[in-house]
Protein backbone atom coordinates (compact mmCIF):
# COMPACT_ATOMS: atom_id res chain seq x y z
CA UNK A 1 0.00 0.00 0.00
CA UNK A 2 2.65 2.25 1.02
CA UNK A 3 4.44 1.17 -2.25
CA UNK A 4 1.93 2.34 -4.01
CA UNK A 5 1.49 5.58 -2.49
CA UNK A 6 5.16 6.25 -3.10
CA UNK A 7 4.90 5.20 -6.72
CA UNK A 8 2.05 7.86 -7.14
CA UNK A 9 4.41 10.62 -5.52
CA UNK A 10 6.67 9.87 -7.31
CA UNK A 11 5.45 10.07 -10.54
CA UNK A 12 3.18 13.28 -9.56
CA UNK A 13 6.08 14.92 -9.06
CA UNK A 14 7.89 13.53 -11.91
CA UNK A 15 5.74 13.82 -14.51
CA UNK A 16 5.93 17.77 -14.52
CA UNK A 17 2.50 19.00 -15.39
CA UNK A 18 0.45 17.55 -12.85
CA UNK A 19 1.66 18.80 -9.87
CA UNK A 20 1.83 22.44 -9.79
CA UNK A 21 -0.36 23.06 -12.19
CA UNK A 22 -2.91 23.06 -10.05
CA UNK A 23 -1.30 25.55 -7.71
CA UNK A 24 -0.72 27.93 -10.55
CA UNK A 25 -4.75 27.26 -11.54
CA UNK A 26 -5.55 28.69 -8.25
CA UNK A 27 -3.07 31.63 -8.15
CA UNK A 28 -4.57 33.03 -11.65
CA UNK A 29 -8.09 32.46 -10.13
CA UNK A 30 -7.46 34.27 -7.65
CA UNK A 31 -5.42 37.13 -9.02
CA UNK A 32 -8.52 37.29 -12.03
CA UNK A 33 -10.89 38.00 -9.69
CA UNK A 34 -10.42 41.71 -8.47
CA UNK A 35 -9.84 42.64 -12.69
CA UNK A 36 -13.58 41.27 -12.90
CA UNK A 37 -15.86 42.58 -9.95
CA UNK A 38 -13.05 45.42 -9.28
CA UNK A 39 -10.55 46.63 -6.70
CA UNK A 40 -12.71 47.43 -3.87
CA UNK A 41 -11.22 46.32 -1.21
CA UNK A 42 -14.67 46.20 1.18
CA UNK A 43 -16.06 44.01 -2.00
CA UNK A 44 -13.20 41.83 -2.27
CA UNK A 45 -12.97 41.24 2.11
CA UNK A 46 -16.80 39.91 1.74
CA UNK A 47 -16.08 37.94 -1.49
CA UNK A 48 -12.44 36.46 -0.36
CA UNK A 49 -13.51 33.09 1.35
CA UNK A 50 -16.58 31.83 -1.40
CA UNK A 51 -13.72 32.86 -4.46
CA UNK A 52 -10.81 31.24 -1.97
CA UNK A 53 -12.88 28.15 -1.71
CA UNK A 54 -14.15 28.41 -5.03
CA UNK A 55 -11.11 28.43 -6.66
CA UNK A 56 -9.50 25.93 -4.15
CA UNK A 57 -12.67 23.09 -5.89
CA UNK A 58 -11.98 24.45 -9.51
CA UNK A 59 -7.83 23.57 -9.47
CA UNK A 60 -8.77 19.98 -7.57
CA UNK A 61 -11.12 19.64 -10.43
CA UNK A 62 -8.71 20.26 -13.27
CA UNK A 63 -6.34 17.98 -11.60
CA UNK A 64 -8.70 14.90 -11.51
CA UNK A 65 -9.14 13.78 -15.37
CA UNK A 66 -5.14 12.60 -14.75
CA UNK A 67 -6.15 10.99 -11.46
CA UNK A 68 -6.63 7.54 -13.21
CA UNK A 69 -5.87 8.44 -16.77
CA UNK A 70 -2.30 7.84 -16.38
CA UNK A 71 -2.79 4.30 -15.28
CA UNK A 72 -5.19 3.07 -17.17
CA UNK A 73 -3.70 4.15 -20.50
CA UNK A 74 -0.39 2.25 -19.60
CA UNK A 75 -2.44 -0.76 -18.09
CA UNK A 76 -1.06 -0.45 -14.70
CA UNK A 77 -4.98 -0.14 -13.04
CA UNK A 78 -5.61 -3.85 -14.89
CA UNK A 79 -2.14 -4.57 -12.79
CA UNK A 80 -3.51 -3.37 -9.82
CA UNK A 81 -6.93 -4.72 -10.00
CA UNK A 82 -5.76 -8.61 -9.86
CA UNK A 83 -2.90 -7.53 -7.65
CA UNK A 84 -3.92 -8.89 -3.94
CA UNK A 85 -4.84 -5.27 -2.59
CA UNK A 86 -8.45 -4.97 -2.95
CA UNK A 87 -9.25 -2.16 -5.64
CA UNK A 88 -11.00 -0.52 -2.51
CA UNK A 89 -7.60 -0.23 -0.56
CA UNK A 90 -6.44 1.36 -4.31
CA UNK A 91 -8.65 4.00 -4.82
CA UNK A 92 -8.55 5.37 -1.06
CA UNK A 93 -4.42 5.18 -1.84
CA UNK A 94 -5.09 7.20 -5.59
CA UNK A 95 -7.28 9.79 -3.98
CA UNK A 96 -5.10 10.01 -1.04
CA UNK A 97 -2.03 10.73 -3.07
CA UNK A 98 -4.24 13.19 -5.22
CA UNK A 99 -5.00 15.02 -2.31
CA UNK A 100 -1.30 15.02 -0.84
CA UNK A 101 -0.26 16.68 -4.12
CA UNK A 102 -3.36 18.56 -4.98
CA UNK A 103 -5.23 19.21 -1.80
CA UNK A 104 -2.50 19.62 0.86
CA UNK A 105 -0.90 22.57 -1.63
CA UNK A 106 -3.81 24.24 -1.80
CA UNK A 107 -4.56 24.52 1.53
CA UNK A 108 -0.64 25.36 2.03
CA UNK A 109 -1.29 28.46 -0.61
CA UNK A 110 -4.74 29.71 0.47
CA UNK A 111 -3.83 31.98 3.26
CA UNK A 112 -1.28 33.61 0.79
CA UNK A 113 -3.86 34.17 -1.91
CA UNK A 114 -6.09 35.37 0.69
CA UNK A 115 -3.69 38.33 1.54
CA UNK A 116 -4.22 39.38 -2.22
CA UNK A 117 -8.09 39.36 -1.47
CA UNK A 118 -7.80 41.43 1.86
CA UNK A 119 -9.05 38.49 3.64
CA UNK A 120 -9.78 39.77 7.36
CA UNK A 121 -7.28 38.37 9.97
CA UNK A 122 -9.59 35.93 11.89
CA UNK A 123 -10.48 34.39 8.76
CA UNK A 124 -7.19 33.28 7.97
CA UNK A 125 -6.91 30.17 10.02
CA UNK A 126 -10.68 29.66 9.33
CA UNK A 127 -9.98 29.33 5.91
CA UNK A 128 -7.12 26.93 6.50
CA UNK A 129 -9.03 24.73 8.68
CA UNK A 130 -12.16 24.42 6.46
CA UNK A 131 -10.51 23.54 3.84
CA UNK A 132 -8.53 21.20 5.58
CA UNK A 133 -11.25 19.16 6.26
CA UNK A 134 -12.99 19.69 3.27
CA UNK A 135 -10.21 18.96 0.55
CA UNK A 136 -10.59 15.36 1.23
CA UNK A 137 -13.55 15.12 0.54
CA UNK A 138 -12.98 16.93 -3.10
CA UNK A 139 -10.31 14.49 -3.67
CA UNK A 140 -12.48 11.41 -2.63
CA UNK A 141 -15.87 12.57 -4.69
CA UNK A 142 -13.36 13.36 -7.17
CA UNK A 143 -11.60 9.96 -7.70
CA UNK A 144 -15.19 8.17 -8.23
CA UNK A 145 -16.07 10.69 -10.95
CA UNK A 146 -12.33 9.36 -12.27
CA UNK A 147 -14.03 6.15 -11.74
CA UNK A 148 -16.80 6.76 -13.76
CA UNK A 149 -15.07 7.94 -16.90
CA UNK A 150 -11.67 6.16 -16.95
CA UNK A 151 -12.68 4.03 -20.08
CA UNK A 152 -14.12 7.55 -21.89
CA UNK A 153 -11.62 9.02 -24.82
CA UNK A 154 -12.83 12.77 -24.26
CA UNK A 155 -14.01 12.25 -20.22
CA UNK A 156 -12.79 15.39 -19.11
CA UNK A 157 -15.63 17.55 -19.71
CA UNK A 158 -18.14 14.53 -18.55
CA UNK A 159 -16.19 14.41 -15.13
CA UNK A 160 -16.67 18.40 -14.68
CA UNK A 161 -20.77 17.55 -15.42
CA UNK A 162 -20.87 14.55 -13.11
CA UNK A 163 -18.26 15.87 -10.11
CA UNK A 164 -19.53 19.31 -9.60
CA UNK A 165 -22.88 18.77 -8.40
CA UNK A 166 -21.47 16.07 -6.14
CA UNK A 167 -19.09 19.02 -4.82
CA UNK A 168 -22.40 21.27 -3.92
CA UNK A 169 -22.81 20.30 -0.04
CA UNK A 170 -18.81 20.32 0.04
CA UNK A 171 -18.95 23.62 -1.28
CA UNK A 172 -21.51 25.21 0.91
CA UNK A 173 -20.17 23.88 4.14
CA UNK A 174 -16.88 24.89 3.67
CA UNK A 175 -17.01 28.16 2.18
CA UNK A 176 -19.82 28.79 4.84
CA UNK A 177 -17.02 27.93 7.78
CA UNK A 178 -14.81 30.53 5.97
CA UNK A 179 -17.43 32.95 5.25
CA UNK A 180 -18.28 32.90 9.09
CA UNK A 181 -14.92 32.44 10.58
CA UNK A 182 -14.08 35.84 8.34
CA UNK A 183 -17.02 37.59 10.08
CA UNK A 184 -16.60 36.39 13.60
CA UNK A 185 -19.62 34.07 13.50
CA UNK A 186 -19.55 31.34 15.18
CA UNK A 187 -18.97 28.28 12.73
CA UNK A 188 -19.30 25.13 15.30
CA UNK A 189 -22.58 23.45 12.78
CA UNK A 190 -21.32 24.16 9.25
CA UNK A 191 -17.88 22.71 10.90
CA UNK A 192 -19.17 19.54 11.98
CA UNK A 193 -21.27 18.87 8.89
CA UNK A 194 -18.46 19.63 7.28
CA UNK A 195 -16.61 17.20 9.16
CA UNK A 196 -19.53 14.66 8.96
CA UNK A 197 -19.46 14.51 5.12
CA UNK A 198 -15.75 14.53 4.74
CA UNK A 199 -15.82 11.34 7.09
CA UNK A 200 -18.82 10.07 5.48
CA UNK A 201 -17.22 10.74 2.20
CA UNK A 202 -13.77 9.03 3.01
CA UNK A 203 -15.42 6.25 4.18
CA UNK A 204 -18.12 5.36 1.92
CA UNK A 205 -17.21 6.45 -1.25
CA UNK A 206 -14.52 4.42 -1.81
CA UNK A 207 -16.58 1.01 -2.37
CA UNK A 208 -18.34 2.90 -5.17
CA UNK A 209 -15.30 3.97 -7.00
CA UNK A 210 -14.03 0.20 -6.68
CA UNK A 211 -17.49 -0.85 -7.88
CA UNK A 212 -17.08 1.53 -11.03
CA UNK A 213 -13.82 0.62 -11.32
CA UNK A 214 -14.45 -2.82 -11.71
CA UNK A 215 -17.03 -2.69 -14.44
CA UNK A 216 -14.73 -0.07 -16.52
CA UNK A 217 -12.01 -2.86 -16.13
CA UNK A 218 -14.39 -5.33 -17.41
CA UNK B 1 -63.06 33.11 -23.86
CA UNK B 2 -60.35 33.58 -22.21
CA UNK B 3 -61.17 34.68 -18.06
CA UNK B 4 -59.86 38.18 -17.23
CA UNK B 5 -56.62 37.46 -15.66
CA UNK B 6 -55.95 40.76 -14.72
CA UNK B 7 -52.48 42.73 -14.50
CA UNK B 8 -51.15 39.45 -14.64
CA UNK B 9 -52.46 38.08 -17.68
CA UNK B 10 -48.78 38.23 -19.37
CA UNK B 11 -47.31 35.48 -16.26
CA UNK B 12 -49.80 33.71 -16.37
CA UNK B 13 -50.48 32.89 -20.30
CA UNK B 14 -46.24 32.69 -20.52
CA UNK B 15 -46.17 30.22 -17.64
CA UNK B 16 -48.51 28.00 -19.93
CA UNK B 17 -47.02 28.59 -22.95
CA UNK B 18 -44.19 27.27 -22.25
CA UNK B 19 -45.07 24.31 -19.87
CA UNK B 20 -47.63 22.98 -22.55
CA UNK B 21 -45.18 23.82 -25.08
CA UNK B 22 -42.32 21.63 -23.51
CA UNK B 23 -44.60 18.94 -22.73
CA UNK B 24 -45.91 18.94 -26.43
CA UNK B 25 -42.51 18.67 -27.41
CA UNK B 26 -41.16 16.09 -25.30
CA UNK B 27 -44.15 13.98 -25.87
CA UNK B 28 -43.39 14.59 -29.66
CA UNK B 29 -39.56 14.04 -29.71
CA UNK B 30 -40.46 10.40 -27.94
CA UNK B 31 -43.08 9.45 -30.68
CA UNK B 32 -41.00 10.43 -33.54
CA UNK B 33 -37.50 8.63 -32.45
CA UNK B 34 -39.92 5.85 -30.99
CA UNK B 35 -41.79 5.39 -35.09
CA UNK B 36 -38.68 5.68 -36.35
CA UNK B 37 -36.67 2.56 -33.65
CA UNK B 38 -39.72 0.68 -34.82
CA UNK B 39 -39.39 1.16 -38.39
CA UNK B 40 -35.74 0.73 -38.12
CA UNK B 41 -36.14 -2.79 -35.75
CA UNK B 42 -38.92 -4.21 -38.56
CA UNK B 43 -36.54 -3.14 -41.77
CA UNK B 44 -32.96 -5.37 -39.72
CA UNK B 45 -35.40 -8.02 -38.53
CA UNK B 46 -36.79 -8.76 -41.88
CA UNK B 47 -33.73 -8.38 -43.41
CA UNK B 48 -32.68 -10.67 -40.75
CA UNK B 49 -35.13 -13.56 -41.52
CA UNK B 50 -34.59 -13.72 -45.23
CA UNK B 51 -30.91 -14.13 -44.87
CA UNK B 52 -31.86 -16.86 -42.52
CA UNK C 1 -25.66 -22.39 -30.29
CA UNK C 2 -24.48 -22.40 -26.28
CA UNK C 3 -26.36 -22.93 -23.31
CA UNK C 4 -24.67 -19.41 -22.08
CA UNK C 5 -25.63 -17.75 -25.19
CA UNK C 6 -29.70 -18.96 -25.15
CA UNK C 7 -29.47 -17.76 -21.22
CA UNK C 8 -28.31 -14.54 -22.61
CA UNK C 9 -30.98 -14.48 -25.45
CA UNK C 10 -33.22 -15.07 -22.88
CA UNK C 11 -32.41 -12.18 -20.80
CA UNK C 12 -31.85 -10.15 -24.28
CA UNK C 13 -34.99 -10.61 -25.40
CA UNK C 14 -37.83 -12.83 -23.68
CA UNK C 15 -38.74 -10.17 -21.18
CA UNK C 16 -38.62 -7.28 -22.58
CA UNK C 17 -41.04 -8.77 -25.59
CA UNK C 18 -43.49 -9.82 -22.75
CA UNK C 19 -42.58 -5.91 -21.97
CA UNK C 20 -43.46 -4.85 -25.33
CA UNK C 21 -46.69 -6.75 -25.26
CA UNK C 22 -48.02 -5.58 -22.02
CA UNK C 23 -47.07 -1.68 -22.65
CA UNK C 24 -48.86 -2.41 -26.38
CA UNK C 25 -51.89 -3.42 -24.50
CA UNK C 26 -51.78 -0.42 -21.51
CA UNK C 27 -50.59 1.95 -23.29
CA UNK C 28 -53.82 4.04 -24.92
CA UNK C 29 -55.54 3.59 -21.63
CA UNK C 30 -52.77 5.70 -20.32
CA UNK C 31 -52.56 7.94 -23.13
CA UNK C 32 -56.02 8.49 -23.28
CA UNK C 33 -56.62 9.13 -19.70
CA UNK C 34 -53.70 11.53 -19.29
CA UNK C 35 -54.59 13.37 -21.75
CA UNK C 36 -58.32 13.30 -20.44
CA UNK C 37 -56.74 14.41 -17.15
CA UNK C 38 -54.74 17.33 -17.93
CA UNK C 39 -57.66 18.88 -20.63
CA UNK C 40 -60.36 18.62 -17.71
CA UNK C 41 -57.91 19.85 -15.06
CA UNK C 42 -56.17 22.18 -16.35
CA UNK C 43 -59.12 23.83 -18.51
CA UNK C 44 -61.22 23.61 -14.75
CA UNK C 45 -58.12 25.23 -12.88
CA UNK C 46 -57.50 28.14 -15.71
CA UNK C 47 -61.34 28.96 -16.43
CA UNK C 48 -63.10 28.06 -13.55
CA UNK C 49 -60.85 28.90 -11.08
CA UNK C 50 -61.34 32.24 -8.98
CA UNK C 51 -58.13 34.94 -8.72
CA UNK C 52 -56.41 34.38 -5.14
CA UNK C 53 -57.41 37.55 -3.37
CA UNK C 54 -53.49 38.05 -2.64
CA UNK C 55 -51.77 36.54 -5.48
CA UNK C 56 -54.60 38.17 -8.69
CA UNK C 57 -54.52 35.31 -11.11
CA UNK C 58 -50.87 34.19 -10.94
CA UNK C 59 -52.24 31.44 -8.34
CA UNK C 60 -53.53 29.13 -12.25
CA UNK C 61 -49.45 28.63 -12.79
CA UNK C 62 -50.09 26.13 -9.58
CA UNK C 63 -51.71 23.81 -11.40
CA UNK C 64 -48.60 23.25 -13.72
CA UNK C 65 -46.13 24.31 -11.08
CA UNK C 66 -46.49 21.61 -8.74
CA UNK C 67 -47.22 18.47 -10.72
CA UNK C 68 -44.01 19.25 -12.54
CA UNK C 69 -42.17 19.54 -9.09
CA UNK C 70 -43.78 16.63 -7.71
CA UNK C 71 -43.08 14.48 -11.20
CA UNK C 72 -39.36 16.03 -11.10
CA UNK C 73 -38.30 14.20 -7.91
CA UNK C 74 -40.65 11.31 -8.09
CA UNK C 75 -38.88 10.52 -11.54
CA UNK C 76 -35.62 10.61 -9.90
CA UNK C 77 -36.89 8.32 -7.41
CA UNK C 78 -37.95 5.85 -9.94
CA UNK C 79 -35.01 5.96 -11.51
CA UNK C 80 -33.67 5.11 -8.42
CA UNK C 81 -35.66 2.09 -7.86
CA UNK C 82 -34.90 0.97 -11.37
CA UNK C 83 -31.08 1.60 -10.62
CA UNK C 84 -31.66 -1.08 -8.11
CA UNK C 85 -33.65 -3.39 -9.68
CA UNK C 86 -30.95 -3.58 -12.29
CA UNK C 87 -27.79 -3.61 -10.53
CA UNK C 88 -29.55 -6.58 -7.99
CA UNK C 89 -31.36 -8.34 -10.66
CA UNK C 90 -29.66 -7.43 -13.65
CA UNK C 91 -32.91 -6.79 -15.44
CA UNK C 92 -32.29 -5.48 -18.74
CA UNK C 93 -36.11 -3.14 -19.08
CA UNK C 94 -35.32 -1.63 -15.57
CA UNK C 95 -31.93 0.20 -16.62
CA UNK C 96 -33.70 1.06 -19.80
CA UNK C 97 -36.73 2.13 -18.01
CA UNK C 98 -34.18 4.57 -16.45
CA UNK C 99 -32.52 5.75 -19.11
CA UNK C 100 -35.73 6.22 -20.62
CA UNK C 101 -37.49 8.54 -17.97
CA UNK C 102 -34.42 10.96 -17.37
CA UNK C 103 -35.21 13.10 -20.03
CA UNK C 104 -39.02 13.01 -18.41
CA UNK C 105 -37.74 14.57 -15.80
CA UNK C 106 -35.44 16.81 -17.25
CA UNK C 107 -38.35 18.38 -19.12
CA UNK C 108 -40.60 18.14 -15.44
CA UNK C 109 -37.37 20.22 -13.94
CA UNK C 110 -37.64 22.65 -16.00
CA UNK C 111 -40.90 23.28 -16.41
CA UNK C 112 -41.08 23.64 -12.81
CA UNK C 113 -37.86 26.04 -13.07
CA UNK C 114 -39.83 28.20 -15.45
CA UNK C 115 -42.65 28.35 -14.04
CA UNK C 116 -41.92 29.28 -10.98
CA UNK C 117 -39.34 32.06 -12.28
CA UNK C 118 -42.54 33.11 -14.11
CA UNK C 119 -44.39 33.30 -11.73
CA UNK C 120 -41.72 34.93 -9.68
CA UNK C 121 -41.05 37.85 -11.55
CA UNK C 122 -44.25 39.62 -10.47
CA UNK C 123 -44.71 38.15 -6.66
CA UNK C 124 -41.02 38.65 -5.35
CA UNK C 125 -40.12 41.36 -8.01
CA UNK C 126 -37.11 38.96 -9.10
CA UNK C 127 -37.21 35.96 -11.88
CA UNK C 128 -34.49 34.17 -9.44
CA UNK C 129 -34.25 33.73 -6.21
CA UNK C 130 -31.75 31.72 -4.51
CA UNK C 131 -34.67 30.30 -2.40
CA UNK C 132 -33.43 27.09 -0.95
CA UNK C 133 -36.35 25.05 -3.17
CA UNK C 134 -35.32 26.91 -6.57
CA UNK C 135 -31.74 26.06 -5.58
CA UNK C 136 -32.46 22.80 -4.75
CA UNK C 137 -34.22 22.14 -8.13
CA UNK C 138 -31.41 23.47 -9.87
CA UNK C 139 -28.98 21.03 -8.76
CA UNK C 140 -31.58 18.24 -9.45
CA UNK C 141 -31.33 19.60 -13.25
CA UNK C 142 -27.12 19.22 -13.17
CA UNK C 143 -28.05 15.35 -11.80
CA UNK C 144 -30.35 14.77 -14.82
CA UNK C 145 -27.93 16.37 -16.80
CA UNK C 146 -25.16 14.65 -15.56
CA UNK C 147 -26.61 11.15 -15.57
CA UNK C 148 -28.20 11.62 -19.25
CA UNK C 149 -24.56 12.49 -20.39
CA UNK C 150 -22.72 9.48 -18.64
CA UNK C 151 -25.26 7.25 -20.84
CA UNK C 152 -24.72 9.15 -23.96
CA UNK C 153 -20.92 8.53 -23.23
CA UNK C 154 -20.71 5.08 -23.13
CA UNK C 155 -20.83 2.46 -25.72
CA UNK C 156 -21.34 -0.92 -24.26
CA UNK C 157 -24.54 -0.72 -23.04
CA UNK C 158 -24.68 -2.82 -20.06
CA UNK C 159 -21.32 -1.15 -18.58
CA UNK C 160 -23.69 2.19 -19.16
CA UNK C 161 -26.63 0.99 -17.51
CA UNK C 162 -24.30 -0.07 -14.92
CA UNK C 163 -22.30 2.78 -14.05
CA UNK C 164 -25.04 5.20 -14.35
CA UNK C 165 -27.36 2.92 -11.94
CA UNK C 166 -23.98 3.07 -9.46
CA UNK C 167 -24.22 7.02 -10.64
CA UNK C 168 -28.21 7.24 -9.26
CA UNK C 169 -27.23 5.73 -6.40
CA UNK C 170 -24.60 8.01 -5.30
CA UNK C 171 -25.99 11.14 -7.06
CA UNK C 172 -29.45 10.50 -4.93
CA UNK C 173 -27.21 10.66 -1.33
CA UNK C 174 -25.68 13.90 -2.45
CA UNK C 175 -28.70 15.57 -3.76
CA UNK C 176 -30.60 14.81 -0.27
CA UNK C 177 -27.25 16.09 1.59
CA UNK C 178 -27.17 19.32 -0.80
CA UNK C 179 -31.43 19.48 -0.51
CA UNK C 180 -29.80 19.96 3.37
CA UNK C 181 -26.95 21.58 2.67
CA UNK C 182 -28.92 23.86 0.75
CA UNK C 183 -31.63 24.66 3.48
CA UNK C 184 -28.88 25.36 6.02
CA UNK C 185 -26.93 27.62 3.30
CA UNK C 186 -29.82 29.97 2.86
CA UNK C 187 -30.86 30.25 6.37
CA UNK C 188 -27.15 31.36 7.02
CA UNK C 189 -27.35 33.97 4.28
CA UNK C 190 -30.92 35.45 5.19
CA UNK C 191 -32.20 34.48 8.35
CA UNK C 192 -35.96 34.62 8.85
CA UNK C 193 -36.13 37.02 5.63
CA UNK C 194 -39.81 37.62 4.61
CA UNK C 195 -39.15 37.53 0.72
CA UNK C 196 -37.37 34.14 1.35
CA UNK C 197 -40.53 32.53 3.01
CA UNK C 198 -42.77 33.50 0.20
CA UNK C 199 -40.97 31.55 -1.22
CA UNK C 200 -42.38 28.34 0.30
CA UNK C 201 -45.43 29.44 -2.26
CA UNK C 202 -44.02 27.15 -4.56
CA UNK C 203 -43.92 23.90 -2.29
CA UNK C 204 -45.59 21.43 -1.16
CA UNK C 205 -45.86 22.43 2.16
CA UNK C 206 -48.66 24.86 1.34
CA UNK C 207 -50.46 22.66 -0.22
CA UNK C 208 -52.77 22.36 3.27
CA UNK C 209 -53.29 26.16 3.09
CA UNK C 210 -54.91 25.57 -0.58
CA UNK C 211 -58.63 25.59 -0.62
CA UNK C 212 -60.58 23.38 -1.86
CA UNK C 213 -61.22 25.74 -4.93
CA UNK C 214 -57.72 25.13 -6.18
CA UNK C 215 -57.21 21.86 -4.89
CA UNK C 216 -59.39 19.42 -6.90
CA UNK C 217 -58.32 20.61 -10.18
CA UNK C 218 -54.93 20.57 -8.84
CA UNK C 219 -55.48 16.84 -7.74
CA UNK C 220 -56.80 16.43 -11.15
CA UNK C 221 -53.32 18.13 -12.70
CA UNK C 222 -51.36 15.83 -10.83
CA UNK C 223 -52.80 12.52 -11.61
CA UNK C 224 -52.76 13.82 -15.28
CA UNK C 225 -49.00 14.05 -14.51
CA UNK C 226 -48.39 10.93 -13.42
CA UNK C 227 -50.14 9.12 -15.86
CA UNK C 228 -48.62 11.46 -18.74
CA UNK C 229 -45.23 10.17 -16.92
CA UNK C 230 -46.24 6.52 -16.72
CA UNK C 231 -47.38 6.61 -20.71
CA UNK C 232 -44.08 8.12 -21.14
CA UNK C 233 -41.83 6.08 -19.10
CA UNK C 234 -43.38 2.71 -21.31
CA UNK C 235 -43.66 3.94 -24.77
CA UNK C 236 -39.59 5.30 -24.18
CA UNK C 237 -38.64 2.05 -22.55
CA UNK C 238 -39.95 0.79 -25.16
CA UNK C 239 -38.31 2.25 -27.85
CA UNK C 240 -34.95 2.11 -25.85
CA UNK C 241 -35.94 -1.77 -26.16
CA UNK C 242 -36.01 -1.44 -29.86
CA UNK C 243 -32.92 0.56 -29.98
CA UNK C 244 -31.24 -1.96 -28.07
CA UNK C 245 -32.35 -5.03 -30.21
CA UNK C 246 -31.54 -3.04 -33.42
CA UNK C 247 -28.36 -2.73 -31.92
CA UNK C 248 -27.98 -6.32 -31.10
CA UNK C 249 -29.14 -7.72 -34.48
CA UNK C 250 -26.77 -5.48 -36.30
CA UNK C 251 -23.73 -6.68 -34.43
CA UNK C 252 -25.03 -10.36 -34.80
CA UNK C 253 -25.03 -9.54 -38.34
CA UNK C 254 -21.55 -8.07 -38.71
CA UNK C 255 -20.93 -11.41 -36.90
CA UNK C 256 -22.36 -13.95 -39.09
CA UNK C 257 -22.14 -12.27 -42.49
Amino acid sequence: MIALLLRDLKLAFRAGGGFGLGLAFFLIVTVLVPFSVGPQSSLLTTIAPGVLWLGALLACLLSLDRLLALDWEDGSLDLLATAPLPLEAVVTIKALAHWLTTGLPLVLAAPFLGVLLNLPVPGFSWLVISLLLGTPAMSVIGTFGAALTVGLKRGGLLLSLLVLPLYVPTLIFGAEVARRGATGMETQTPLLMLAGITAATVALLPFASAAVLRINLR
Amino acid sequence: MIPDLGKYADTVLWSYVVSIGLLIALVAFSVIRGRKMRAEMEKVEQRMSRNG
Amino acid sequence: MTIAAKANSLWEYANPRKFLATSERVLPFFWISAGLCLVIGLTWGFFFTPDDYKQGSTVKIIYLHVPAALMAVNCWLMMLATSLVWLVRRHHVSALAARAAAPIGIVMTLIALATGAIWGQPMWGTWWAWDPRLTSFLILFLFYLGYVALWEAIEDPDTAADLTSVLCLVGSVFAILSRYAVNFWNQGLHQGASVMRAGAVTGTDTEEKVSNIYFYPLLLCIIGFVLLFIALVFYRTGTEIRARRIKALLARERVNG
